[in-house]
């Protein structure tokens, strides 16, 4: 890996993430296990709130299957994170840090590994919700721009824990990675569309940057695009601001001796 | 070892009383996760963010017909009493655990300290965190417009189930403990719970949830009885049914996780 330019070692260290998934498929699992059981128990548990007065949307469950992308997509760059936090803590990114003149190699390689796990986890879940008659009446570019606007949420995701696990470089910092996500995602329309929601969570709902993505992709899988631009927009803001969160996360594991 | 523990051990004249060794054990177990921040906060934490997220985002919810009350808040409230009470796995069985693994259990087993009065100090400590924090929930609830149909009676009994399903709880928690010996093998057994959660009747009333499979699964799902015990206090006022069905279980999932631990835990001291 001694002096490899930025793709070649991002290359190699995603390499190595996604073979350890393969041969530990167990690391893996949670990413796609969480969200099933979050599919099932809304799913089916809660259909009855899509025949409310105002609902508004065809599908309960397709309304629900994109909350549960999110969380998939989300948990893959969590867990990958997981992954940089052990690494940094063992001196395993130390050493690769010394054989390689572009550091951000270790952000972009760990961020492609979440990738792949994340294209991998939508896949799947999108099959078992086609397989549970989810409606899926959006055209092939539709569901496309969908997933992509999951992916980009991914990248998002990775690029904030792993701004935390540059900065904590303990695996002791897994809830503090994932407890924000966890409250984003239930923070924006979760349950029923953003006009049925009521008080302060309305607000929230509003606030929060990741309920144009909900909301776009939601209207993208039956084919009823709304506010796409706004999602990306959104997005890419969260991406930008994201970078600058775990490059400076990088400089701050460089200043603390990862050098 | 604590102080107070010690001394409760070394009384000079005859062996400490049960009562003596389990009052020890259940102080030095509050103080211990009182300490515990990451264990507290969330505990608290979890359920009140759920009863925020659940009571404005399924609101719309009470628009289904035959809904029993108007106030998504007050049918989510019970929700909230018994994912606290979930906590209790951590305090019950965390301390434990971690006693174990240090050579604790190994130390008192030495001492005339009997194994029912470890186990009894450490689900005393459990239940009396978990009464404190449902008394915050229920405050807060309160505070925020939810009704309780059974009145103020009503109140004293949602603190009794609460005490009650923590224990329950609890017991799983020094279940996991006494059988593995790790506060780790403890970790996975609160998110299997809380996930079970959610395959109950938490978020809607069995009779309104339309999915068959998901109905036969929340009716097979003891933790549905745990939910609909508070549930009738706060919306139908004194069921006997749902009250003895939440007692009967929650009772039945303590004695049995006990039953196994305390049998455990005697051979485990006699081998120390």
């Amino acid at each position: 890996m001694s002096g490899g330019g930025l793709a070649s070692v991002s290359l190699a260290l995603a390499g190595r993430h996604l073979k350890k998934l393969r041969k530990d498929p167990g690391l893996f699992m949670p990413t796609l296990v969480m969200p099933l059981f979050f599919f099932l128990a809304f799913a089916g548990g809660l259909s009855a709130v899509g025949d409310t007065k105002d609902f508004g949307y065809p599908d309960y469950t397709s309304f629900v299957f994109v909350f549960v992308m999110f969380q998939g997509v989300s948990y893959c760059g969590v867990f990958t994170a997981f992954a940089l936090a052990d690494d940094l803590e063992s001196g395993f990114a130390r050493r690769i840090l010394l054989n390689t003149p572009r550091r951000v190699a270790i952000i972009s390689g760990f961020a492609l590994a979440a990738l792949v796990q994340a294209i991998a986890n939508a896949a799947a879940l999108f099959a078992i919700g086609a397989v549970a008659g989810m409606q899926i009446s959006g055209s092939v570019p539709q569901l496309l721009t969908m997933f992509a606007i999951a992916l980009v949420l991914n990248v998002v995701v990775t690029l904030f824990a792993a701004g935390l696990a540059l900065r904590l470089r303990s695996n002791q910092a897994g809830s503090l990675m994932l407890t924000p996500i966890f409250i984003a995602l239930f923070l924006a329309p979760v349950y029923v569309p953003r006009e049925l929601l009521t008080g302060w969570l309305k607000t929230a709902a509003g606030l929060n940057p990741l309920t144009p993505l909900i909301e776009a992709c939601r209207g993208l899988l039956v084919g009823n695009p709304v506010s796409v631009g706004l999602a990306f927009a959104c997005a890419a803001g969260l991406a930008a601001a994201l970078s600058v969160w775990a490059l400076t996360g990088l400089r701050s594991a460089e200043r603390s001796g990862l050098k | 070892m604590t102080a107070g523990v010690a001394a409760a051990i070394a009384e000079p004249v005859g062996d400490p009383s049960l009562a003596t060794q389990v009052g020890q054990l259940a102080k030095r177990s509050i103080k211990k996760t009182m300490r515990q921040i990451s264990v507290l906060v969330p505990g608290i934490v979890f359920p009140l963010f759920f009863l925020a997220v659940n009571s404005s985002g399924l609101s719309s919810a009470t628009d289904i017909p035959g809904f029993p009350t108007d106030s998504y808040l007050t049918f989510a409230l019970a929700t909230s009493l018994v994912q606290a009470a979930l906590f209790g796995v951590f305090t019950g069985g965390g301390a434990l655990a971690q006693d174990i693994q240090t050579g604790f259990l190994s130390r008192l087993a030495l001492t005339p300290m009997r194994g029912a009065a470890l186990l009894a100090g450490q689900l005393a400590g459990a239940v009396v965190l978990g009464l404190i924090v449902s008394v915050i929930i229920i405050a807060v609830g309160l505070a925020a417009g939810a009704t309780v149909a059974a009145g103020p009676g009503g109140v004293v009994v949602l603190l009794l189930l609460a005490m009650l399903f923590t224990l329950a709880f609890a017991s799983i928690g020094v279940l996991a403990a006494v059988l593995t010996g790790s506060p780790q093998a403890i970790q996975p057994v609160f998110p299997l719970l809380f996930i079970l959660m959610f395959l109950s009747s938490m978020a809607l009333p069995r009779n309104l949830i339309e999915k068959d499979w998901f109905r036969t699964i929340a009716t097979a799902n003891p933790l549905s009885y745990l939910i609909e015990a508070p549930r009738s206090l706060l919306i139908s006022g004194w069921d006997a049914e749902a009250l003895a069905l939440g007692c009967g279980v929650a009772a039945l999932i303590a004695i049995a996780a006990l039953g196994v631990a305390s049998s455990r835990l005697r051979s485990k001291m006699l081998r120390a």
